[in-house]
């Protein structure tokens, strides 16, 4: 590993004081973070930290609102990737940016095209690909197609296409979270050699066994903010865990002891694909009875999209089966599932929440527009909706000038707020919220979380899926980890610790060996 | 040097502005924008017209005196623009429900085919014309939305995407009624007592009372399309039905969340669209023709796809594009007759409506990407990817 310690260190990056604000959340706020010469830097965070925007501000894809970058001492204002670039700033991203039918030399020279005249000089490029390859140790073929090689293959080949452009500061966001085992101990060995041949390298993850094994040093981001930096020799599994998922409570949601009653949602042994056809969910067994929160934590991407779809009947199961309300409801339409008395908030707000033209009121009936109370002999009682929504959004707190208002002109919080109140309202037993306040400011956050605990109160089961660690612990009564498509681990929430969570999240034990 | 950078540079920041203009204008009221593009496409014909060496004046002056010049001339006029109503609202249903169905040429002659087998059926003079009428329409109707199910049942089952299963479709259709007309060994459809390749007359009883003795006869059939627009536009508007039409159209990914049967929606929509041109094709075999050719409907289908374009597929503008379209080509004699100006003149006017507005969907298109780029696309990349 590179000498990150002595006098001799010498910055090639140094991000200063950066504030970057989004619509409704400020994802990084007064950061700072130097890479040396030859060191590796891992950034470490929860999903939502704020690790992909800092990057991305330093690779020129977002401008920052507040603060410097400087590369090699000299203050930099990128326009786009494209003056990163030509500042030797390389990227890789979690996915890749490949185009499967061409072959990997093809992709490597792709807007960097070496030609002889008006034709492709393949034969040249595929001499430079082939010694960066050497040099490096990445193993790539320059004439395979890119589509027929494996994750880590084209990972290598994403890297090399970096190296061709000259990169000597390469930033890596996540780039171990698609390989095996295996390869990621090849990768390590690549990383090694880069720096070993002074290039810098900024790595981004949220798996703290890889931080160590490869850092040299470590910055901590949590809620857009630097928490905290470390050495790879000073930090442990558990103090970067610590760290990671911050010993403040946010949120102190005021609730009772829960009072469970009958079960209300079981699976037994669930599978499910995802749109790719990899199964993320592998056999997921779990029961929620009536008045209680039960919170699913997890690594985004351990399958929850596709267990919460699987059980709302948005998505097939591939075997086991889901039981609700005493009867089977495996592959029923979620038509079926909203009838029996299931709620649903949907993780994604803008693809599957609203319909996005069209106006409150719609949307606050979306799935209920077909009622005897809003539809008369397949005529729509306008009266009757725009009187439902005009409640709602009392009940709720949606600020906005009207129900008939376009939902599109509203804030994320307050999109939000509208989705709650129509999933929230009615004869519902059992409720499975996901990502409930992605995004949202604290009071929408506050008073979302209200009205979970008051439905639990009331006596559903509520099934809370949730990537923030926080929401988890405030709002749940007992606490499952989900990883790799199945829970590694059930305990009450009284009982859980962050740390132990943190573990079990990030490594599938509560030991962390694995 | 420098002085040709900053003229590019103006005429950028000019075509920013009318790019905007046009962008508000279009939220604001739909149809200004398509009113803008017919004078656009009188203007640019006119330049035309005067480099053919002809009064461009003279020649509109022939154009609208053909068109609504007088009784004869408007009811010709009208009776030209029923077909259109219907082959245009057949893009129009579908486009609500986010499909872009371009068959509507093919199922125009699916429901014609139909219409003129069950209205020359020997049991059809049996009937009253209250019941033979409607008989006739029905099948019509019937034979457009099997032949516009179709590519929607294939959507859903298969994935075949809709532009290409109609284009299919409109070929098999064509090539089919071609030669089930032709034909004369094996007699499938052929009259064989008529010289031109054409199907039996259909029985008097199924004939649409004629309103106007025009050139072509104005008859009853534009009740029916015209009403048909406004049921439309109020299933579109006020239905259950209409709304999940919509929401399909807007976002399928949430109609599916919302429980909204999307396959049946894709289907439905796509069988209501086949059927809206196959009763224009039913109301033309019984109140102009008589009998089925195929060359009657030739290109009908795809000026419908123009007019309802033109008519940003809202049914009730939809009346007055048809209006618009017909008239045009029925004034278009008149025109070449005084002016010698040809009737392609006319054609070419209409392609550049369409061009317009067609284009300005483009504009639209870059801008809303453009757009994207600012802010609420990054928005969105924060929830997924931060």
């Amino acid at each position: 590993m590179a000498q990150a310690s002595g006098g001799a260190a010498r910055p090639v990056l140094e991000v200063e004081g950066i504030t970057k604000a989004f619509p409704g959340v400020v994802a990084n706020d007064d950061v700072s973070l130097t890479l040396n010469q030859g060191e590796i830097h891992c950034l470490l965070g929860e999903n939502g930290a704020g690790k992909s925007t800092l990057v991305n501000m330093v690779f020129g894809l977002y401008r920052p609102d507040q603060g410097t970058i400087k590369v090699r001492g000299e203050e930099v204002h990128f326009e786009d990737s494209g003056d990163a670039i030509a500042r030797g700033i390389g990227m890789v991203h979690q996915h890749f940016q490949l185009i499967p039918v061409f072959t990997v030399a093809e992709n490597i020279i792709l807007g960097n095209e070496v030609t002889k005249g008006a034709f492709l000089d393949l034969d040249s490029a595929r001499r430079q690909i082939d010694s960066l390859a050497e040099r490096y140790g990445l193993a790539v073929d320059p004439d395979a197609t890119v589509g027929e090689l494996s994750v880590g293959e084209q990972q290598r080949v994403e890297l090399v296409k970096a190296l061709f452009r000259d990169a000597d500061i390469l930033i890596l966001d996540e780039p171990t979270a698609v390989l095996t085992p295996g390869e990621v101990d090849d990768f390590f060995g690549v990383v090694e050699s880069l720096t070993g041949q002074g290039k810098s390298i900024i790595f981004i993850t949220h798996k703290l066994r890889e931080v160590l094994a490869v850092a040299d040093r470590i910055t901590v981001l949590r809620a857009g903010r630097v928490v905290g930096t470390a050495t790879a020799e000073g930090a442990t599994q558990q103090s970067l865990a610590n760290l990671m998922v911050g010993r403040d409570v946010v949120f102190r949601v005021d609730k009772g002891e829960a009072d469970p009653g009958a079960p209300v949602l079981r699976t037994q042994g669930l599978r499910v694909a995802d749109d790719r056809g990899v199964e993320t969910v592998t056999g997921f067994d779990v029961e929620v009875r009536a008045g209680e929160i039960f919170g699913i934590a997890g690594v985004e991407g351990n399958g929850q999209r596709e267990l919460v779809e699987a059980v709302c009947g948005m998505r097939p199961t591939a075997g086991g089966r889901v039981e609700m309300l005493g009867q089977e409801t495996t592959d029923w339409s979620p038509r079926k599932i909203t009838e029996l008395g299931v709620a649903h908030v949907p993780e994604n707000r803008s693809k599957h929440g609203v319909v996005a033209q069209y106006t409150i009121a719609d949307n606050l009936v979306l799935n209920r527009y077909h009622h005897r109370k809003f539809s008369q002999r397949g005529v729509r009682n306008t009266a009757a909706i725009n009187a439902e929504a005009q409640e709602l959004v009392e009940q709720f707190d949606v600020r906005t000038p009207g129900v008939d208002a376009v939902i599109d002109t509203l804030s994320g919080g307050n999109q939000q707020k509208v989705i709650v109140a129509r999933e929230l309202t009615g004869d519902i037993k059992a409720l499975v919220v996901a990502q409930p306040t992605r995004g949202l400011d604290v009071g929408s956050i506050e008073f979302i979380h209200r009205k979970i605990i008051e439905l639990r109160d009331q006596g559903v089961a509520v099934l809370l899926v949730s990537a923030e660690l926080d929401e988890i612990l405030s709002l749940s009564d007992r606490i499952g980890v989900l990883y790799r498509g199945r829970l590694a681990g059930t305990v009450n929430a009284a009982d859980a610790t962050r740390e132990e969570l943190g573990l079990l999240m990030a490594t599938g034990s509560s030991e962390g060996q694995r | 040097m420098n002085g040709a950078r900053n003229a590019n540079a103006g005429i950028g920041r000019a075509a920013g502005q009318v790019h905007r203009v046009l962008t508000e204008a279009w939220r604001l009221q739909p149809l200004y924008v398509s009113l803008y593009a017919i004078l656009l496409s009188f203007v640019v014909g006119g330049v035309l017209i005067s480099i053919i060496g002809v009064n461009p004046f003279t020649a509109y002056w022939a154009l609208l005196r053909g068109m609504v010049g007088g009784g004869d001339e408007i009811a010709g006029s009208l009776a030209r623009s029923v077909p259109f109503i219907g082959s245009a609202l057949a893009l129009a249903f579908a486009f609500r429900a986010g499909l872009f169905n371009i068959g509507a040429e093919g199922q125009l002659l699916a429901g014609g085919v139909t219409a003129a087998y069950v209205g020359a059926l020997s049991w059809m003079s049996d009937l009253p014309g209250i019941v033979a009428i409607p008989l006739i329409l029905i099948a019509g109707t019937m034979g457009g939305a099997i032949w516009g199910g179709i590519p929607g049942v294939l959507r859903t089952k298969t994935g075949a995407h809709e532009v290409i299963s109609t284009i299919m479709l409109n070929s098999l259709v064509l090539f089919g009624v071609r030669w089930m007309v032709n034909s004369r060994d094996p007699v499938v459809l052929r009259d064989t007592e008529s010289t031109v390749p054409r199907t039996d007359p259909i029985s008097d009883t199924a004939v649409l009372p004629e309103l106007v003795d025009s050139q072509p006869v104005l008859h009853t059939g534009l009740f029916a399309l015209v009403g048909i627009c406004f049921v439309v536009a109020f299933v579109l508007k006020r239905t259950t039905f209409g709304f999940e039409v919509g929401t399909v159209g807007l976002n399928p990914h949430a109609s599916h969340y919302a429980g909204i049967n999307v396959n049946r929606v894709i289907v439905a929509s796509m069988a209501a669209s086949g059927a809206f041109a196959g009763l224009a094709a039913a109301s033309e075999i019984s109140g102009t023709n008589g009998f089925f050719q195929p060359g009657t409907f030739f290109l009908m289908g795809f000026d419908g796809i123009a007019i309802a374009l033109l008519a940003r597929t809202n049914p009730v503008a939809i009346i007055a594009a048809a209006l618009l379209w017909g008239s045009m080509l029925s004034g278009a004699p008149l025109m070449q007759q005084e002016a010698d100006v040809s009737i392609d003149v006319v054609r070419i006017i209409q392609a550049m409506v369409l061009l317009f507005v067609a284009a300005d969907a483009i504009v639209r298109y870059l801008f809303r990407v453009r757009e994207l780029d600012q802010s609420p696309f990054k928005a969105t990349s924060v929830e997924g990817a931060v």
